[in-house]
């Protein structure tokens, strides 16, 4: 087992920000772990344009965003960046045990980050009536399938979910020569941003079915339509209000989950609504010298924002250190 | 056009387990199976359990069978490595009435041989099982209750009787059958077997099997049941298996404990119009849940993470096994519903005794491999063996489903033992079973499968044709 002075768990727009910011207020042992290849995170997938207008001031796009702090953080050496490694346990003395091809090492943090990022709400989190085609997606699996694997997932996509990532697909499936049937939201507005529901939707006559849901999925090896019923002010269905979409692909787009079940595992309390830590102020987590940053600690709409609250992190994490060596 | 001594129908448990009982003896069997995998049709939709046999008619062959094969299992689980676990059940009561149907239950389920019964009174059942709801009064506890891994067992005795030399067919749909000249002629998607005896297992589809061979005496009647899972973190929000007594309000929703560790709730119990629908729908899904909160008050539907329905083969109350006399080599085994999981091993000794009454003659070979090597999990094992099997394999340490914790080399493993659908991969090594289904994981199994295989990426499919996942690859424009 190896000692560090400070671990960061996650490579992407928080992780990143966190080690830079560390390191600039004085912390020179720094070990970040990442389990893809590349740094980044979910950044890499985002080709779209729209990143960094409030951090950078002009319009990025995600791997562009990702790269300015990638290059940043490969050129510093007290920041050790590991690779495809993957984080599997983690003990309330903040000692962590990771897996890498051919290895598993133990690690024992004075201070740790988790900027482990979050996760899509699924179609199995908001029950969906009917069969269990292929077909059925998060919408950010589709984004990967097209954007990272060059692989068209259908031909004629209905969208459940209004959130950010769903706005984007829809365009993104217009983009590759596929058809969007509708967008369908539960809510009485579109979660997400105006901007994308202007530029993805509006702008390619995309239906907005508001105070829709969708009540039956048919087809038995894969998708093949999906009925949609418009719901009242308490979310019942209004009776013979059901039509049917047509359609080869169901993406599912209804909001994002934080990824903490590492510090639930340490014995950090989370929100059971939420998944985020219970917490006392911004980053901070039960355990002294356990903090967690970006979107794991709670969804954020702008990979901006994550890079700013982020950077506090890391200020945090650099003064535990100090305050835990002046004590000694 | 190939000659065999027995052809199975059907590789869902029965047909496996009786596929592997017959790989003792000098035959040449191949076991026919209309899925593109093993335990693709009824099996995979099990609930796991390994009932003791206390639900069961005294005079019913369920009951023999069941408590017949929940002894023979446990020696089969050893021999293939799969992972049975005697967790105990408790069938509670609510109320003085329902004690008293206990001891009827207890009765009964003494008659056949179930061991170790025992009625619980409220001050042991609040020892024994904390979650359990308050208004619960008494339990008949059957200490020789389990679960397993329905899926894994299937693919382990398909594995075993691969490796004694059975033939396993797969997307081998039968379309007719001929049984002119004391030879059964099987016509299939994929061409012509022909054989002396035939052993209908066909799940679902047994009566048209049945038919074909000239039986019209039974109809299988789709009844469906609907299942919840629950997050992996509430594995020990049960320590036993809980069942109700039927009743006005509920039919008997249970909360099962799974070999994957989710505790799941369910079944529902409702007639399918067709044989194909395993559609969900949202009052199952309110019947489950007010079932299962009757028996343990904290669970919420936020712990639900995924669901399914399975079709179970009903042909009246009891299980149809028996020669055909009017078909002179034709064993039927129809109407395997609950406890057919338990039964399995019960039936194929008994499917065998059947196949020797029509002649079949019956020599062991000198060797038959008893033994399938266990498989590791990553999940389940120990910080040092994890190290040393990472140390052995470096691909074991390349993580590819974070939810569950599976590593490429599993997945590949998988590939290698059989698996050829991404539901296939699933079911063997949990990977995209657990809390993002797959949204992270999905891309990298494609791959690996498509590789594995040699299958383009557009060919990789769920569960088989028709059900591919993606309809483009650009690297083929």
């Amino acid at each position: 087992m190896s000692e560090r002075e400070l671990v960061i768990v996650g490579g992407g727009p928080a992780g990143m920000a966190a080690a830079l910011s560390a390191y600039e207020h004085g912390v020179r042992d720094i070990l970040l772990l990442e389990r893809d290849q590349y740094l980044g995170g979910i950044l890499n997938q985002c080709i779209h344009a729209g990143f960094g207008l409030n951090y950078f001031k002009e319009s990025l796009t995600g791997p562009e965003y990702a790269l300015r702090f990638a290059r940043r953080i490969t050129d510093i050496k007290g920041i050790d960046v590991s690779l495809k490694s993957f984080a599997v346990r983690l003990t309330p003395d903040k000692t962590l045990t990771y897996l890498k091809p051919g290895r598993v090492e133990k690690v024992k943090a004075k201070a740790l980050i988790m900027a482990t990022g979050c996760r899509e709400k699924t179609r199995e989190m908001v029950h969906i009536a009917g069969t269990r085609p292929a077909g059925i997606f998060s919408a950010g699996l589709a984004q990967k399938l097209i954007n990272i694997e060059g692989l068209l997932p259908g031909k004629e996509a209905v969208i459940l979910g209004s959130g950010d990532i769903g706005l984007i697909m829809a365009r993104r499936f217009i983009l590759e020569g596929a058809r969007v049937k509708g967008v369908v939201e539960i809510r009485e507005q579109s979660r997400g941003l105006t901007r994308n529901v202007v530029q993805c939707l509006d702008d390619f006559d995309i239906p907005l079915y508001l105070r829709h849901k969708i009540s039956r999925v048919r087809g038995r090896d894969r998708v093949e339509a999906v009925d949609v019923a418009r719901v009242d002010d308490r979310i019942e269905q209004v009776p013979g209000s059901e039509f049917t979409l047509e359609c080869d692909t169901l993406l599912v787009s209804v909001g994002l989950i934080p990824e903490n079940e590492l510090i639930e595992m340490a014995g950090v309390p989370l929100d059971k609504k939420t998944n985020s830590p219970l917490s006392e102020g911004l980053n901070e987590t039960s355990i002294p010298g356990l903090f967690v940053c970006g979107n794991a600690f709670k969804v954020y709409d702008l990979a901006d924002s994550v890079s700013t609250d982020s950077l506090e992190a890391g200020r945090m994490a650099a003064v535990y250190l100090r305050q835990k060596g002046e004590g000694r | 056009m190939k000659a065999y001594d027995v052809i199975i129908i059907g590789a869902g448990v029965t047909g496996a387990a009786i596929a592997r009982e017959l790989s003792r003896y000098k035959l040449r069997i191949a076991v026919l199976e209309k899925e593109e995998e093993y335990a693709f049709g009824v099996s995979k939709s099990n609930s796991g359990i390994i009932h003791p046999g206390t639900q069961n008619s005294h005079c019913s062959l369920k009951g023999r069978l069941c408590v017949q094969g929940n002894r023979l299992v446990r020696k089969i689980a050893r021999e293939l490595g799969v992972d049975f676990k005697q967790t105990g059940e408790l069938i509670v009561a609510f109320n003085g009435e329902e004690t008293g149907r206990l001891r009827e239950l207890k009765r009964e389920a003494e008659m056949l041989g179930v061991p170790g019964l025992r009625i619980l009174n409220k001050r042991r059942l609040v020892e024994k099982e904390p979650n359990l709801s308050p208004e619960a009064v008494a339990a008949l506890y059957a200490p020789t209750a389990g679960i397993i891994s329905p899926y894994r067992l299937v693919y382990d005795l398909c594995e075993n009787a691969l490796k004694n030399g059975v033939e396993i067919h797969t997307g081998c749909a039968v379309k007719a059958v001929g049984t002119a000249g004391g030879e059964f002629s099987v016509l299939t998607a994929k061409g012509e077997f022909r054989s002396r005896f035939l052993v209908n297992a066909a799940g679902l589809f047994a009566d048209d099997v049945a038919a074909m061979c000239g039986i019209n005496d039974f109809r299988i009647t789709p009844r469906k049941g609907e299942e919840f899972i629950l997050d992996k973190k509430l594995e020990n929000i049960s320590r036993h298996l809980l069942f109700p007594l039927p009743n006005k309000i509920s039919k008997g929703v249970l909360v099962i404990k799974t070999a994957d560790g989710n505790p799941m709730i369910g079944p529902t119990a409702q007639d399918a119009a067709d044989k194909e629908d395993l559609g969900t729908s949202d009052a199952g899904l309110k019947e489950a849940l007010d079932g299962a909160r009757r028996l343990v008050p904290s669970i919420d539907e936020k712990d639900i993470i995924a669901y399914f329905a399975g079709l179970r083969p009903a042909a009246g109350d009891d299980f149809i096994i028996r020669r055909e006399e009017k078909v002179p080599g034709l064993v039927t085994v129809a109407g395997i519903q609950s406890p057919g999981l338990t039964a399995a091993p019960a039936a194929a000794l008994m499917v065998r005794g059947l196949l020797r009454d029509c002649g079949l003659v019956l020599k062991k070979k000198l060797f038959f491999r008893p033994r399938q090597s266990e498989i590791p999990h990553l999940f389940s094992l120990t910080f040092k063996a994890a190290e040393r099997l990472v140390k052995k394999d470096p691909s074991y340490g390349d993580i590819v489903c974070r939810c569950e914790m599976v590593s490429a080399k599993e997945v590949r493993d998988a590939v290698k033992r059989g698996a050829c659908t991404m539901d296939g991969i699933k079911f063997r090594t949990r990977a995209q079973a657990g809390r993002c289904h797959g949204s992270f994981c999905t891309a990298r199994i494609m791959r690996i499968l498509a590789q594995e295989r040699k299958l383009p990426l557009t060919g990789v499919s769920k569960r088989g044709k028709g059900s591919e996942l993606v309809k483009k690859d650009r690297a083929d424009v």
